[in-house]
Formats: C-alpha cells, structure tokens, sequence
C-alpha cells in the first residue's frame, strides 16, 4: 500500500510537471508577447517595448525564463499579472474559490443524480422505467457541449427569464441588498452554470453506473444474497450497489479534468470570474505568469483530487486496501 | 405414513432464449423424507442446479416455471406463495449452499457480517446479538479462531474455509432442508471429504435432510440413503443406494457406474459413456439417452419411456423394463459409431 502510495505520488508529480511544462512552452511560442499586448499605442517606440522585456527578463532564453518561473514558483511567487495589473497570487486568491464553488456543487449533484438515475435503472434492466431513463441520458449524452449551455442560457436567461444571464451576483444592487438577499442573488448566479455542468456530466455517470450494477447483479454472491432470504431490491441496494460503487469512484478520479475543462467554458458562456474564465482572458492577453501559474494550480488541484479518489477506492475495496 | 419434508410435483423450468425453448427441467418429480439425505447425480447439463434453484424460486428471466408444476413443502405449494412468503422460507426453512465458494460470497462484506445478515433478516436479533451468532456459527463449522476470522473477507480465505462460510450461512436458521449443489467440486480431493464430513456431522446433530446434488457417485454412495439420478431434464431412475449400487438398472446410470473410480481398482481406463447430453432446446424424440445407449432398439426411438416400477422404491426411465431380454443384445452406441459426432 504504502509502496503503491507513492508511485502514485511519483506519477502525479510528473503529469503536473508535463502538464505546465507545455503550457510554459506553448504559450511562449504564440505570436506576440505581454509587453506587446499591453503596449500597443502608437506612440511607444519598440525600444521602449524591448527595454520592458528586457525589463522583465522577457528577452532571456526560453530554457533560462523556464528555470526561473520554476524557481519561484516553488517558492510560491507567481509573479505579476500584467493583464490585471495585480499580484498572480492575488488573481488566484479570488478566482480558485469561484471555480471550486461551482464545480464542486456540480460534481455533487451529477454524482449523486448519475448513481441515483443508474440505481433507478438497474433495479429493473430493460424495464419500462430502463428505457426511459435510458433515452432521456442518451440524448444528454449526445448533445454538444456547447450547444447545451447555449440553449440553457437562452431558454432560462432570455426566452423564460428566470436566471441571470452571468457573473457572480447582480453587477448593480447587490451592495444594496440584506445579507439573505445577497446569499440569494449568489444563489440565483449559480443555478445556470451549475445545471449546465451537471447535465454535462450525469449522463455518462448514469450510464456508467448502471453498467456496473447490471454486471454485478448476474454474479453469485447476488443469488446467495437473495437464497438467504432477501428481497431483490434489499439485495440490489445493499450488496450489488456497494459493490458497484467501486468503479464508479474510479470513475470520479477520471472525470475530474472533465469537469475542469467543463468549468473553462461554462464559465465563459456564463461570465463566471473563475479560473477558466480568468486562464481565457489572460491567454489573449499573453499574460505568461497568470496563465501558466493558473495552469499549474489547477493541474495540482486535479491531479490531487483524482489521486484522493484512489486512495477511496482502496480503502473501499478490501482486496485492495489488505492486499 | 408422515408426508415428505419436500414434494417435487412435474416441475417444469424452461428458458425462453434465443436460441429456442431450453427445456431444462421437464418433468421432473421427487421427494425428501424428513431427515434424509437424498443424492442427485447427473452429468453436467442434465439439469441438477436449475431444479435447486427452482425449488427456492430463484430463477430469474428468460426462465420460467411453467405452470403446472407442484413444489410442495411443510403443507404449502412454494410456487404459489406470496413473494414475502417464498423469502420466508429462503435461508430461514431451505438453505443453500452453492458450487462455488470462491463466488459464493460478496468480496466487500466481512464474512462476519455475512453470516450475521441471515440472522438479522429471520429474526429481531440485535446487531450485536447478530454478530455473536455469527462467531457461534463459525466454531459450530470448525473454523479456528472464530472472532477474528469473523472480521476477514472472503478473499483471506481458502477455498475450503469459504465453504465452511457458505455452509455456516445455510445453518444458521437451522433450516429443516438443506440443498447443496456440487458444494465439494471446486475444492481439492482432501478438503472434500472433510466438508462433506463436516455436513453429515451437523446435519445429523441438527435433524437437517439434504438435497445432495452432485455428479460423483462416490459422494453419493458414501452420504445418501436414496438417489435420483437425472438425465437431460429428466428423472431416469430413482433408488435406494445399495439398490443402485447393486442393481442399477437405466443403462446411463450404469455407464455413471462404470465411470466411477474404485478404490484400489487398477489403473485401466475408466469407461466413460460416449458423446455428450444433448442441448435442452433440442431433446431427442423416443429416448433422450437413445443414442449413447447400448441397447436401445426400435421402441426407444419411437416411445419416450415413463418411468417404470421395477421394485419396491426402485423406478426406471428404460423400456428395459418391460422388454429385459433386449440387454442380451448389446451393440455399440450410435454416439460412439464412426462418423458420428466426434469424427
Ligand atoms: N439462465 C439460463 N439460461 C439459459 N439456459 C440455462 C440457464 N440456466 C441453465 N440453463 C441450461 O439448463 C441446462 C441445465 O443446466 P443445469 O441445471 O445448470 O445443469 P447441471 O445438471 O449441470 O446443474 C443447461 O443446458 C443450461 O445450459
Ligand atoms: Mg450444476
């Protein structure tokens, strides 16, 4: 277990160390620069741009740029946004809360709706209510992406306003609202990106756990369990679903970077401030510090978060947690 | 005359695939006395596990008991029963152990709890009180250590412990009928004969009768006072042990005979019966032993044989019994010709 541990370790060390290496590189290789970005008036000289690079160190090797990002970054300086004009650190301090606010509910309810909906399925494969189920995620399942949040925000926000369009809370009279009102106002902000991610990612939940439980209902501990006497829906509640529950945290170390990359672009269509809709805006902006710095935040996150899935896994599964 | 414990009245369990009607059990009729342990023998496929199964209705779709069919047991038709009746009557009245212990169990559960559970669905015994019931199990089958085996899962065990489990679980309502399907095949020959010990020995202590399902006849002459013997959905021929020992009269059961081993036989080739049972979708007309008999005759490709009476407790599925002088003429199978099946 504890040799198992630390390979795993060793492993998600190495994704997030690829994972921003390549960001660091891509970035730099785009057309134009921050300084450029930032400096774009016709009365600033390409001196002047190039004595800030210089300024900035922007004029270094990119192997040496490298080194010294890492270098600070491991001393846990991010650097200076140049886009928003504020510490990187800064910038991260209030977008990663947003990010892991919405994603975090949504990742709860499409759990807790996909191993209900699979559960519900399962309980009677090929029954009435198995079709059913079934068409309604297979639809979900097929629908682009994009698409969805689009028809979200237009039939909610627009055709039937009933959410705000985007943004964290009302723009104008949220100062002026009663702290209820304000906790409202939020509330109301996140139904949208929320159900739009959720819808995003139960189906293939759904669809995976009800996989899992259909395999385990034809095995033969199911028969014993239901010989010594209990119902099917005992046995399939109590035996089959804690069974069929292992996968399917297999399956949430999977989708976390799903859901990451879900959250980029609900939250542009939804205009959350978040870390995808921030990394966005800085990579128009060639801000190197912001995006790479979000890049590897975010890739510790994830990464983090899948290895703690399988830690639950194995401490789930006595065969593996004894073995 | 008290009525038997258990009355297999022409089940019929049939498998609706699609691949056609696989009329798996077709007829089928016996009976368990209270106390006895009745044998069940048959080569794989005749239809042994699906009669267990149906007795406790555990038969799940495409398969089906046809109506018509009669299971009756301590005076009541189990196949008429209320769906909260049957579970009354499963693991609390029959138990069951299974073929294989290595799939018997669910890996995720502490055996422990496993064994607890039958407990806690038949009685109000407390969680606690469960749990102690479940170490008392354990020692009844003679596994060292109950309290902290309790606490292991199935995959700590061996394959002879884990029947033990199984055996334990079946035991604990102290059922009147125990059914064991193959319980000792998967486990080595040493193992064997010390579960099936261990399930003579408290079921005896217990008054437990058994349905002894098995395709070794050693088992059988060694466990059982009665036999059945099954072939292709069918009961072909039903005895008293030492009558089927002595004077087996179906010619399957006497090519089973014939394939047994003996103690301190030579090392010549067992005589095995040539071919293979049939598949239950498709049964032979006349006689479904017919061609991997060595006697049959015209008759048995046009008649299927009832079950003929040929004894006090003995019957047999075999025209033999009204035509004996045909057992002079004995011939080569049809199965076993050049050119048929395995060329
Ligand atoms: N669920 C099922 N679906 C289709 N056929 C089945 C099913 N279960 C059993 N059978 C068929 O019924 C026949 C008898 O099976 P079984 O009772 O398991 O034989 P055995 O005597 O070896 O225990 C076999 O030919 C098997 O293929
Ligand atoms: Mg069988």
């Amino acid at each position: 277990m504890r040799r198992y541990l630390a390979g795993r370790l060793l492993q998600a060390l190495g994704v997030v160390v690829f994972v921003t290496t390549l960001t660091f590189v891509l970035i730099h290789l785009a057309p134009g620069d921050p300084i450029g970005q930032a400096l774009q008036g016709p009365n600033v000289t390409e001196a002047v741009r190039n004595e800030w690079r210089a300024a900035y160190g922007l004029d270094r090797p990119l192997p040496e740029q490298y080194l010294r990002w890492v270098a600070s970054a491991a001393r846990g300086q991010f650097g200076y946004s140049f886009s928003q004009h504020r510490p990187v650190r800064d910038v991260l301090a209030e977008s990663l809360p947003r990010t892991l606010l919405l994603s975090s509910i949504a990742i709860l309810f499409s759990f807790g709706l996909g191993i209900g909906v699979g559960l519900l399925q399962a309980e009677r494969p090929r029954g009435a209510r198995d079709r059913w189920l079934g068409r309604v995620l297979l639809l979900l399942y097929s629908v682009p992406d994009f698409w969805l949040a689009l028809m979200v925000l237009i039939l909610f926000a627009y055709r039937l306003p009933l959410f705000p369009a985007g943004g964290l809370h009302d723009s104008v009279t949220y100062a002026y609202m009663s702290p209820t009102g304000q906790l409202l106002d939020r509330i109301k902000h996140l139904v949208l990106p929320v159900l739009t991610l959720t819808m995003l990612s139960t189906a293939s939940i759904a669809r995976y756990q009800r996989s899992a439980l259909v395999a385990v209902l034809r095995t033969d501990w199911m028969r014993t369990a239901l010989a010594k006497g209990l119902s099917w829906r005992q046995a399939v509640r109590q035996h089959a679903f804690r069974n069929a529950l292992l996968p399917t945290i297999t399956l949430f170390s999977l989708t976390v970077p799903t859901f990451a990359a879900g959250a980029i672009f609900v939250e542009m269509v939804f205009s959350w401030p978040g870390m995808g809709f921030n990394t966005v805006h800085a990579i128009a902006a060639r801000d190197y510090p912001l995006v790479t710095s979000g890049v590897l935040v975010s890739s510790v996150i994830v990464v983090i978060t899948a290895l703690l899935a399988d830690i639950a896994v194995a401490a789930a599964d006595p065969r593996v947690r004894l073995s | 005359m008290t009525p038997p414990l258990l009355e297999i009245d022409n089940l019929r369990t049939w498998f609706y695939t699609d691949s056609g009607v696989a009329r798996s059990v077709d007829g089928v009729s016996m009976r368990v006395d209270a106390g006895e342990t009745l044998g069940v023998v048959g080569e794989s496929g005749c239809g042994k596990s699906v009669t267990a199964l149906s007795i406790l209705r555990l038969i799940r779709a495409p398969g089906r008991i046809e109506p018509g069919s009669a299971i009756r047991f301590e005076g009541k038709d189990l196949l008429t029963l209320a769906e909260a009746d049957i579970r009354h009557v499963r693991g609390n009245r029959i138990a069951m152990v299974f073929q294989e212990p290595m799939t018997a169990l669910n890996p995720v559960f502490t055996v422990g709890d496993q064994i607890a559970e039958v407990a806690r669905i038949h009685t109000d015994m407390s969680r606690k009180e469960a749990a102690a019931k479940a170490v008392e199990m354990l020692r009844l089958v003679g596994i060292p250590d109950p309290e902290r085996r309790a606490t292991e899962y199935p995959h700590q065990l061996s394959g002879g412990m884990r029947q033990r489990i199984v055996i334990a679980m079946a035991l604990v309502m102290n059922p009147a009928l125990l059914i064991a399907d193959e319980p000792t095949t998967a486990l080595d020959v040493t193992i064997q004969a010390q579960i099936l010990e261990l399930l003579a020995d408290l079921t005896r202590r217990l008054g437990t009768s058994i349905l002894l399902i098995t395709h070794d006849l050693g088992v059988v002459a060694e466990n059982c006072t009665r036999v059945i013997v099954m072939y292709a959905g069918e009961v072909v021929e039903e005895a008293t042990t030492s009558d089927l020992f002595r004077h087996a009269h179906h010619p399957y059961t006497e090519g089973l005979l014939g394939a047994m081993p003996r103690v301190g036989g030579h090392a010549e080739r067992l005589a095995t019966i040539p071919g293979t049972v049939p598949a239950p979708t498709n049964w032979p007309a006349g006689c479904r032993f017919r061609e991997r008999c060595e006697y049959a005759w015209e008759r048995c490709e046009q008649e299927h044989p009832p079950l003929y009476q040929i004894g006090e407790g003995h019957v047999s599925r075999c025209h033999l019994a009204v035509e004996p002088e045909r057992r002079a003429n004995r011939h080569v199978p049809i199965a076993a010709q050049v050119g048929a099946g395995a060329a």
